[in-house]
């Protein structure tokens, strides 16, 4: 089963939720789909066995056969070429590896050549498997590191996909394909307005999901109400705690310190499990 | 005229409340919305929209039922694995227009698609620039473009001396279009070790486009472990430290009550940490009153 943790607003607790819920299970996989900014490997501190370079392909114009005709920068959609006067220039990180420049020279005069963006780390905590996606600073393209990450999965195996906020393409990327999504939120008007947004994205990706309150105490009824017309199950209150922030801030998964969660945590497993077989 | 971008790396770290206070704290400045994909400044500033523009993204691939001879070219050639059994995946398509270039029989069409809205809007504070972005769609930074750029013709028009940015989580897409002609990055940090992991990527990628950064810690009795690490690691790379912001349950009631938490509590210690932030970020930005 590959369970998807996402949320919409930033900081509402995915990773958290997506490691304490791996700690509980044990002898899972966690994928770290946050490329931007991953975290999940602070709280897990895994011995990284194998880094592997993300690389996209970006072409290179062979000056000698370009004639300055400018088609492939007529053709590339992303403003990745520009050719004036006897001048062709390559902007590398705006590329998005779809190949038609190459495609559309008349002369042949473009190859393209593998250009690294990122890198995929692969380790393990103790029975935790963690694979983690890492976008370098200045590379706008999260999504190719993202699907890097995500051909690792173990099929067969219980796997968590911890996503990154928003509810643009990088979430729609580590959704897709999962089983089930748990949406993370907080109850105030900034997570009840993020989640809406992202009930619709996942709801386009016809995954079934169900929603985690965090920090359940503060705010108002907002997330509550909504999702009780949207009839979305709340799965789990996380209530706001300030011994839970502290572990956190040191990184360490509160169900290390407050092992009475872990069966919380495998009773929501079990619910969501019963969820994805209806 | 001076633009502040306010960002983060790690999500939910209180920029939007920093970037609202500060609008209620300023005195001529214009408001832009980076975050377009889960915006929340909105919410405190409560903005009249006055003009609506249609945004159009990337182009889709539509392949013609009739038209297609089920050669299976596109699908070979398609990088996004957006084709099977001679169907675009609308949610996979970049819209890079292979398919439609390699289709022997010209069976494919490239159709425009709307992937959201820009406003322009004015609010108590000043005007305002913001968007939605549909959910789902590709955050190529083309809208946040236009939001910067709505924001700019807004100050110069107007006679703003300020830009406040409020950027969207992360140091991709849409972070880099929102860091655009920036002169000063405001970075809020908490301090925590995931924070701090995440503002070491921020603050790279603002050097990476040499922009001068200040630090803001929020929460910063959180963990004052963290947060006297992040101070030293601050002096030792030159960045400084102009705010550090309680921990302050108004700021929540705040939100609740859609109002900037200066406005809302003006005594609550979170708002005096605000407004003491707001006038270093002034004296740096040499705009003193």
């Amino acid at each position: 089963m590959k369970i998807a943790v996402a949320s919409g607003k930033g900081g509402t607790g995915k990773t958290s939720v997506a490691v304490n819920l791996a700690l509980s299970l044990g002898g899972v996989q966690v994928l770290d789909c946050d490329v931007e900014e991953p975290n999940a490997h602070i709280l897990l501190r895994p011995e990284v066995e194998e880094t592997i370079p993300v690389e996209l392909l970006v072409p290179k114009i062979i000056e000698d056969r370009c004639d300055y005709c400018g088609e492939c920068a007529r053709f590339c959609q992303y403003n990745a070429l520009f050719v004036v006067g006897e001048t062709a220039m390559v902007f590398p990180e705006l590329c998005h590896s779809c190949g038609g420049c190459s495609i559309v020279c008349p002369r042949d005069a473009i190859v393209e050549e593998p250009r690294q963006i990122g890198r995929v780390l692969k380790g393990s905590a103790g029975d935790i498997d963690l694979v983690y996606g890492e976008i370098n600073v200045g590379e706008p393209l999260s999504v190719p590191v993202i699907s890097a990450v995500k051909k690792h999965i173990r099929e067969g195996s219980t796997v968590i996909l911890d996503a990154p906020p928003g509810t643009a393409c990088p979430v729609v990327e580590t959704v897709h394909g999962t089983d089930f999504c748990l949406l993370v939120t907080e109850p105030t008007p900034f997570g009840l307005h993020d989640l809406q947004i992202a009930v619709e994205v996942v709801r386009e990706l016809g995954v079934p999901m169900g929603v985690v309150v965090n920090f359940a105490g503060i705010g108002d009824r907002g997330v509550y109400d909504f999702c009780e017309k949207r009839d979305i199950p709340i799965m789990m209150e996380i209530p706001f705690d300030r011994r839970i922030a502290e572990l956190y801030s040191r990184g360490t998964p509160f169900v290390a310190a407050m092992p009475e969660w872990k069966k919380r945590f495998m009773d929501l497993v079990e619910w969501i499990g019963g969820e994805v077989s209806k | 005229m001076k633009k502040m971008t306010i960002l983060s790396g790690k999500g939910g770290t209180g920029k939007t409340t920093v970037t609202a206070s500060f609008a209620a704290l300023s005195e001529n400045a214009v408001f832009a919305d980076c975050d377009v994909d889960a915006s929340n400044l909105h919410l405190l500033l409560r903005p009249e929209v006055k003009e609506t523009i249609e945004f159009r993204g990337l182009n889709l691939a539509v392949i013609d039922p009739d038209r297609c001879t089920r050669c299976g070219l596109c699908e070979e050639k398609c990088r996004f694995n957006a084709i099977h059994g001679f169907e675009v995946d609308p949610i996979h398509c970049e819209g890079c227009g292979v398919c439609v270039e390699v289709c022997p029989v010209g069976a494919i069409d490239f159709v425009e698609r709307v992937c959201g809205h820009a406003y322009v809007s004015e609010t108590r504070y000043g005007p305002m620039s913001h968007a939605r972005l549909k959910p789902g769609m590709e955050n190529s930074g083309k809208l946040v473009t236009l939001v910067r750029q709505n924001a700019k013709r807004l100050a110069e028009d107007g006679g703003h001396d300020m830009v406040l940015v409020d950027g969207p989580p992360g140091i991709g897409c849409p972070v880099i279009a929102s860091l655009a002609d920036t002169d000063k990055g405001l970075v809020v940090v908490e301090p925590t070790l995931s924070g701090i992991h995440d503002l070491k990527r921020a603050l790279g990628l603002l050097d990476h486009f040499k922009i001068e950064p200040v630090i803001c810690v929020n929460k910063h009795d959180l963990n004052s472990e963290n947060t006297t690490a992040i101070e030293e690691f601050c002096v030792r790379e030159g960045v400084e430290v102009v705010g550090r912001i309680p921990f302050d349950p108004n700021v929540t009631r705040a939100m609740v009550a859609g109002l900037p938490v200066v406005e809302y509590e003006p005594s609550s210690p979170s708002s005096k940490a605000i407004r003491e932030t707001w006038s270093q970020i002034k004296r740096h930005l040499r705009m003193n009153e």
